[in-house]
């Protein structure tokens, strides 16, 4: 089913979150890991951009890597599920391909 | 075997000689060569940077491995992938790309482009229609 994007640097220091956004299909997975997680806050300058393929695209976020930042739940944007180490297996063991926007 | 032959797409997303992630790139697909998959390589973001005319490396005292691009049509390596809006946004166009060409031995021997320009949009469809995408 689709691709797992995976993204693990922050949106402020690359573009690779944007690219990857503009290139993940219908009913593919993007998730963040490592400091890929600071992109999955919401009230940023790469916010509307996710949000804009959020249903489409499944947004995912590595719940370890997020709380391991001090990022607060409250303020994730809609729309993005948190995931364990186990969820991250699963996506990847259900996805067609996976793919890593380093 | 032939019915084993997977789709390997090399994504390059990083300019060549700022990291080392571009000259391993083309290190594991001249490697990968060896294994008769069907192989692609994609240049998008700053990746296209690597397919640049006129490198010159002499004075950072590093190799210039740009040339090895022209190599990889004799490896059977002649699909590689640009998109049109990488260049764009870095005020490149085709011109400033060094010409890649490969030798068809089923058209005798006829010279063919490897580059071939795609909008971002082909560029997802390339991605999708991959068994495994190894990512530089």
């Amino acid at each position: 089913m689709g691709t797992l994007h995976t993204v693990n640097k922050s949106p402020f220091a690359t573009g690779a979150l944007l690219s990857c956004i503009a290139h993940a299909k219908d009913g593919d997975t993007v998730l963040m890991i490592e400091d890929g997680v600071y992109g999955a806050s919401s009230g940023t300058n790469v916010s509307d951009a996710l949000s804009a393929r959020s249903g489409a695209v499944s947004l995912c976020v590595l719940g370890p890597d997020f709380a391991a930042r001090g990022l607060d739940t409250g303020r994730m944007l809609d729309g993005i599920t948190s995931v364990d180490y186990s969820g991250f297996v699963e996506l990847a063991a259900k996805s067609d391909r996976t793919q890593a926007w380093l | 075997m032939s019915e084993n032959i997977k789709k390997f797409l090399y994504v390059n997303r990083k300019a060549p000689y700022g990291t080392i992630y571009a000259l391993e790139s083309l290190e594991v697909v001249l490697i990968g060569a060896a294994f008769d998959q069907d192989v692609s390589l994609a240049f998008l973001d700053d990746g296209v940077f690597q397919l640049t005319k006129g490198q010159d490396t002499k004075e950072i005292g590093i190799k210039n491995f740009s040339p090895t691009f022209r190599a990889l049509g004799d490896y059977e390596v002649t699909k590689l992938f640009v998109e049109q809006e990488s260049l764009d946004e870095r005020g490149l166009t085709a011109d400033d790309l060094q010409e890649i060409i490969w030798e068809d031995e089923d058209d005798d021997y006829a010279e063919k482009p490897s580059i071939r320009i795609i909008s971002r949009a082909e560029m997802a469809d390339v991605m999708a229609d991959q068994d495994v995408v190894l990512s530089f």
